[in-house]
């Protein structure tokens, strides 16, 4: 690697200041500390630093994510196979997913990655690694048929609106992947529900077998058609219609797995939300006056887009609770919400996106009350 | 038995490094020099009592605080003053003086603290130089001779990397740190805490001390940090000071009185994976560290440190060893190009998060480097701070408190009851490589200019 050393050495003074491309600087920090960790050492403070920079923290959540993009990959190409009445092998099915989603995964990092690099370059920053994450999560969130001009939109929003006004990533209120999903919820409800989005192809309508539904299991269980419920093993597994990496339980639980052994995600949150959504399934299920209440509760943790919810989009660091107790009353009422704006809400199949965003919103304020107890702790200790 | 009190959060960084309980008399140092900026709270530019030339005696005046000009800070070493070395704005960084290996020394008043009164006790503490051992918090300043604290907490052993082990250093003192223990007594009508490491028997010079109140402590660094002690024994609150001395320093106390001298002789952990024979050796304070480093430190570039890792002070291959300090860490300079290290498996890495492999080998000794691995960020991840602050404290909020100088919140969050050895392990593992103890510092300043 030395000779990528020295061409970075040499190429690097045009990017300094009073070089050529002086103008470029962030984009060529940013490209330069991909490649290398930098040569700063420490000058105050702690001599040694924790080998954990945020590149590695960024890094293992999208590490955490791959099982549910191979596994949406596959399941995009078995859905629309089925819905064409086609046999294929497991590869095939993957091959045809693969080719799907990967353009919308380039778009959503194109244009959010394009957006930051020129941020970072007009404020003088260094470029953050954010959105590495979201631009990896946005793919996921959505119907695998929505038109890659509508994902560019709907990045560009997120990013520019939901963060960079704020100050960047670290700043922001509001998830950026999930004011993405809910910018095109609200622009574009034509592309984002239904029965016919989540598969591709059945939009068009070609070659699609007599009868078949693409319907989610909640859109089903919404309509009270509980004879059309896949089998809980196969909401598990996730071979069922829905957005392209919210489907697998299974995939999502390894992703639970990695980022709460690495410590990265709070399991804190990932545990009260679950709780939260059980809580408001069983309210349901004591008060029920229509089927979709007496469904088992813990159906509603395999159903839509809860337990991708509660693995990736709760635990963002920066839009959730940032106090440890704060964390605990945030997951909670997220599921709580979710299972309720769900069930009770004809409007939104879905509720989980919408009790997170609101949630965003809440954060904060169950932040306060919280140092608000601790500062009160303290000057009574102080009185006494 | 005083209950053990079990410290859950925090984290033990293993470095290579570890001294040998050996003790090694040192080769007199050449020179010797105090240096103003070891002293918090001290103006940057302290009164010269001397100038180049002068001639010292161990005990000797140096400089003073023109805003408390009863403090005086005295010379370690009898012999010429021969450089006032200064930095940036003219900032005195060090007083430096020649050895003329006489080792004469001003005498002080010497008897049984038990039969002096308040008054003499402190004057012989501020005479003899030996006031500045004693800070207070808030703050971590030195102690104003005028107040009356509420308590006095000695550590009695140091959690930090590589740190000493504080029983063998003060092995065979038990007399002089009774001593000392009675001059303390003498400076607060409260108690005196002793908070020693449940893991180990008491050693018996803490054991057999009278006038003392141990507590026991068990868990990782920092759970010997006299802050996190003080924490969970009775928080500092508003409007009040408590006091606080290394504990190697109440024998330099205690030997004052018994001696009627400043006795600078004391023990120092020489550490880090770059010394070849990492051992203890006798010598002074403030002496310089060239004969300890002599065939003893790896070849190569080289971070020399007064006081620990975490805490310490950068300083040169001559540099001088601290006012506070007992040990002197050498490790490597960090100072180049890792080719994807972001992304590597990282089994030579330390992390207190699970992100590396080398979370698979708990009892792995590590040579941990100067670079700041990674680019600084906005504050990201939460909960981090959390996990290596066993304290009462919201850590990420109060540090925003000071960055946006809300003296209310900042006093609201505690920050009377921290200092930034506290919080050290806090910028240690922060993701966005953020300057936590500077930007304490800065609060600390902020408050006392904002007090008054």
């Amino acid at each position: 690697m030395k000779s990528l050393r020295k061409f970075v050495d040499k190429i690097k003074p045009h990017f300094s200041k009073g070089g050529k491309f002086a103008k470029l600087h962030s984009t060529f920090e940013a490209f330069e500390s991909f490649l290398f960790v930098p040569n700063e050492v420490t000058t105050k403070g702690s001599h040694i630093r924790d080998a954990l920079d945020m590149k590695r923290a960024m890094s293992v959540v999208v590490a955490a994510a791959v099982p549910a993009l191979l596994f949406g990959m596959w399941n995009t190409g078995y859905q629309h196979n089925l819905s064409i009445g086609m046999e294929a092998s497991i590869w095939e099915n993957f091959v045809f997913g693969f080719l799907k989603v990967l353009p919308i995964i380039v778009v959503s990092y194109v244009v959010g990655l394009g957006i930051e690099f020129a941020v970072a370059q007009i404020r003088g920053h260094e470029v953050n690694e954010g959105f590495l994450v979201s631009g990896f999560l946005i793919p996921l969130v959505v119907p695998v048929d929505v038109p890659l001009w509508m994902v560019a939109t709907a990045t560009a929003f997120a990013v520019i609106i939901g963060k960079e006004v704020f100050g960047g990533t670290g700043m922001n209120i509001l998830n950026p992947a999930l004011t993405a999903r809910a910018f095109l919820f609200f622009a574009y409800p034509a592309w984002m529900s239904g029965d016919t989005v989540w598969i591709q192809g059945l939009k068009s309508g070609e070659g699609i077998i007599d009868g078949f539904s693409g319907a989610t299991p909640l859109a089903n269980a919404a309509a009270g058609l509980f004879d059309n419920l896949p089998s809980t093993w196969e909401m598990f597994l996730g071979n069922i219609p829905g957005s392209v990496g919210e489907t697998s339980v299974i995939a999502i639980l390894i992703g639970a797995v990695i980022l709460v052994a690495t410590g990265i995600g709070s399991w804190k949150i990932m545990f009260s939300m679950v709780a939260g959504g059980l809580a408001m399934g069983l309210l349901f299920n004591a008060f029920a006056v229509n089927p979709f209440m007496e469904i088992p509760a813990w159906h509603h943790l395999i159903m839509g887009g809860f337990a991708f919810g509660a693995v990736f989009m709760a635990t963002d660091p920066v839009t959730a609770a940032q106090t440890e107790y704060g964390k605990w009353i945030y997951g909670f009422l997220a599921g709580f919400l979710a299972v309720l704006i769900r069930v009770i809400n004809p409007a939104y199949p879905e509720g989980v996106m919408l009790a997170l965003l609101l949630m965003n919103v809440f954060a904060p304020l169950i932040d306060h009350y919280v140092i608000e107890a601790n500062i009160k702790k303290r000057i009574r200790r102080a009185k006494g | 038995m005083p209950k053990v009190i079990r410290i859950k959060k925090g984290l033990d960084i293993k470095l290579k490094g570890k001294p040998e309980r050996i003790i090694i008399q040192a080769e007199p140092s050449e020179f010797y020099a105090v240096k103003p900026p070891d002293f918090s709270g001290l103006s940057p530019l302290p009164k010269l009592s001397v100038k180049t030339g002068s001639e010292v005696k161990t005990g000797s005046p140096l400089f003073y605080d023109k805003k408390k000009p009863d403090i005086l800070f005295t010379s370690p070493v009898s012999g010429k003053i021969v450089a006032v070395n200064r930095g940036e704005r003219r900032r005195i960084m060090e007083v430096v003086i020649e050895s003329d290996n006489k080792n004469e020394a001003v005498t002080f008043q010497k008897g049984d603290p038990k039969t002096m009164n308040r008054e003499e006790v402190v004057n012989n503490l501020l005479k003899s130089g030996v006031w500045p051992f004693i800070r207070q918090r808030p703050f971590h300043i030195i102690a104003d001779p005028d107040d009356n604290p509420r308590a006095i907490f000695i550590s009695g052993f140091d959690s930090a990397p590589l740190a000493p082990d504080l029983d063998f250093i003060l092995n065979g003192e038990a007399a002089s740190f009774q001593t000392g223990v009675n001059v303390l007594s003498q400076l607060t009508s409260g108690k005196i805490h002793i908070g020693v490491n449940a893991v180990f028997a008491t050693a018996e010079v803490f054991d057999k001390t009278e006038g003392v109140e141990l507590h026991k402590f068990r868990g990782p660094h920092p759970a010997g940090n006299v802050g996190v002690q003080i924490n969970h024994i009775d928080p500092v609150k508003k409007g009040e000071q408590v006091w606080t001395i290394n504990a190697q320093d109440v024998i330099v106390i205690g030997k004052l009185f018994e001696k009627g001298v400043f006795n600078p002789t004391r023990l120092v952990a020489l550490t880090g994976s770059e010394v070849i024979n990492p051992r203890y050796y006798r010598t002074r304070l403030g002496a310089s560290v060239k004969p300890l480093f002599k065939d003893n430190v790896k070849e190569g570039n080289n971070r020399y440190i007064s006081g620990n890792v975490l805490t310490g002070s950068k300083i040169s291959n001559e540099g001088f060893i601290g006012f506070y300090d007992s040990q002197v860490t050498v490790i490597p300079e960090g100072d180049s190009y890792e080719f994807l290290g972001w992304a590597l498996p990282g089994l030579k890495k330390f992390s207190g998060s699970r992100t590396f492999f080398s979370f698979l080998l708990p009892n792995k000794r590590y040579t941990l480097h100067t670079n700041l691995q990674g680019g600084r960020r906005a504050f990201v991840l939460t909960g981090q701070y959390e996990k290596v602050l066993p304290m009462d404290i919201y850590p990420m909020q109060l540090l925003k408190a000071i960055l946006v100088e809300d003296i209310d919140l900042m006093e609201n969050l505690g920050i009377y009851e921290v200092a930034e050895e506290d919080f050290a392990l806090c910028e240690y593992v922060c993701t966005s490589k953020t300057e936590v103890q500077s930007i304490l510092r800065s609060g600390f300043e902020l408050m006392l200019k904002e007090l008054g």
